[in-house]
């Protein structure tokens, strides 16, 4: 059982290198990196702006309703919103969710073509399928923490409109506490995760879609398999580097 | 000239190929027959290295496959052209864009000169008004003319065709080996072909190779194959009655 784990991590950094070998052209390369960022990043932008500004409005909700002393200030809400989306919410959550979106669209097509003979067809026409299918899926994916932008945006915009509209707070009282205390290194921390989460994103969905087996129905099972695993991952760099860059 | 010499192939310990030896003929269409499951498709991908066989070498005009390095390789199945039992279209492009890929990626061609050869291929093929579609859209058989358009596009030294015309009506399939013995003495072009279609084997059978269970059990061109007395032969080519006939007349002759 471990000395299987331990044989899928070696295969999937041999992957890692594999995929910077031989490059493909760069005039067919470039049209795959549009393709890919068009499917992933354009393609996640509503859901994700969705989410996160609904979350942001909810977390703006229960920090209200659980302010309950009068002597806690009520900017506390702005404060605690801007905090929770930026260093967690979006980076980490929106990361979990996009492991399920972009994570089983990637196994499912890699899979899908592995299932097919279309990368045995690459293979024998003399193209580094790795490099073709994945590099562009990494180069796409460097416009990732745009995203998560977006995502902390909507989310505090979210949480200062459920906070001001819903009568909890005042404008300014929350504009406020989102200014206060502004560390700027929680923004760099932040998207220094994002950054990595998106090469977890990129190739560990990719790594389940071109080592499949079997026909249709594994390229169901590769891509549960994938989200666990691509899940898991993400959780575990993020307390990793949370303890790195924030602890001691 | 493609030398194939004691090639074995397992799967889970379950060995498919027992030491293939045998030589593919530069110019000529050689054929792989044998029943179903008898281990065709995996010689064929041994032979382009999709699956690495356990033991044995393959050797390509000169160069053994297994001691090349992997620019080499690369450089080599740039002059490989292969037609899979699936077809193995992209489907994600159309049928122009699949047929032009191997030039987009291998060649400096302009797109105009692409699509020149695409159109000539795809004509090639009898496809003439499918450029814009994708393989979704067209019918099986429609799609292996495509694939084989794919593959000789960028005028392969090395063509490999897994079962190229099943699922095609026979005039199709006939047009096809026909094309397919043409482009292969044209260019001179060593050809291998999977088939368990008699008529292919009486069209272009200009050597065969009779494979059963793992093994070689016979080696001959199509004329031989209709007098040999092998038995293993016999009973897989005169399944059909039809062929029973052709025997019985070829060997009154
Ligand atoms: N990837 C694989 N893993 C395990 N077993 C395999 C694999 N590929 C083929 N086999 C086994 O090898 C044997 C030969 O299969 P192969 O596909 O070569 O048959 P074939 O002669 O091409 O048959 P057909 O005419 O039906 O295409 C079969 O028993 C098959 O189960
Ligand atoms: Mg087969």
């Amino acid at each position: 059982m471990l000395i299987r784990y331990i044989t899928q991590i070696g295969r999937y950094f041999l992957m890692l290198k594999e995929i910077f070998n031989k490059q493909t052209k760069w005039s067919v390369m470039k049209n795959l990196i549009f393709k890919e960022i068009d499917d992933l990043v354009i393609g996640s932008l509503g859901i994700v702006a969705f989410i996160s500004f609904f979350v942001g409005g909810v977390v703006a909700i229960q920090t209200a309703l659980n302010l309950t002393n009068p002597l806690i200030p009520k900017y506390l809400i702005g404060f605690a919103t801007r905090q929770s989306v930026i260093l967690e919410f979006a980076p980490t959550f929106i990361s979990v969710i996009m492991a399920g979106k972009m994570g089983s669209f990637i196994t499912s097509s890699i899979g899908t073509m592995r299932v097919t003979e279309q990368i045995d067809a690459l293979e024998v026409m003399g193209v580094n399928s790795l490099n073709y299918l994945v590099f562009p899926k990494i180069i796409a994916l460097l416009l990732y923490p745009f995203l998560i932008g977006i995502a902390m945006f909507l989310g505090v915009l979210g949480g200062w409109m459920a906070g001001v509209y819903g009568g909890f707070i005042s404008s300014a009282e929350f504009i406020n506490g989102t200014q206060m205390d502004f560390i700027p290194f929680h923004i760099a921390y932040a998207f220094i995760k994002t950054l990595i989460f998106a090469m977890l994103l990129a190739t560990i969905p990719s790594f389940h879609g071109y080592y499949m087996k079997g026909g249709a129905l594994e390229v169901g099972k590769a891509s549960t398999v994938s989200f666990v695993w691509t899940s898991v991952s993400i959780i575990l760099f993020n307390y990793i580097l949370t303890q790195l860059l924030l602890g001691s | 000239m493609i030398e194939v010499k004691n090639i074995e192939k397992s799967f889970n310990g379950n060995k498919i190929l027992k030491g293939i030896s045998t030589v593919f003929e530069t110019g000529k269409t050689n054929l792989i027959i044998g029943q179903s499951g008898s281990g065709k498709t995996v010689l064929l991908k041994s032979l382009l290295g999709i699956h690495t066989p356990e033991s044995g070498t393959i050797s390509f005009d000169g160069r053994i496959y297994s001691e090349l390095n992997p620019d080499e390789k690369r450089e080599l199945r740039t002059e490989i052209g292969m037609v899979f039992q699936g077809s193995a279209l992209f489907d994600s492009m159309t049928v122009a864009e699949n047929v032009g890929f191997p030039l987009r990626m291998f060649t400096k061609d302009n797109n105009k000169k692409i699509q020149e050869r695409v159109d000539f291929v795809l004509k090639r093929v009898a496809l003439t008004d499918a450029h814009k579609k994708l393989p979704s859209e067209i019918s099986g058989g429609m799609q292996k003319r495509v694939a084989i358009a794919r593959a000789i596009v960028n005028n392969p030294k090395y063509l490999f065709c897994d079962e190229p015309n099943s699922g095609l009506d026979p005039n199709t399939a006939i047009l096809i080996d026909n094309l397919i013995k043409e482009i292969t003495e044209e260019y001179n072009i060593t050809t291998v072909i999977n088939t368990h279609d008699m008529n292919s084997v009486m069209e272009i059978g200009e050597k065969i190779l009779f494979l059963k269970d793992g093994l070689k059990a016979w080696e001959g061109n199509k004329d031989e194959i209709f007098r040999t007395d092998n038995e293993a032969v016999v009973a897989f080519v005169y399944s059909s009655n039809l062929f029973k006939k052709v025997r019985e007349a070829y060997l009154k002759e």
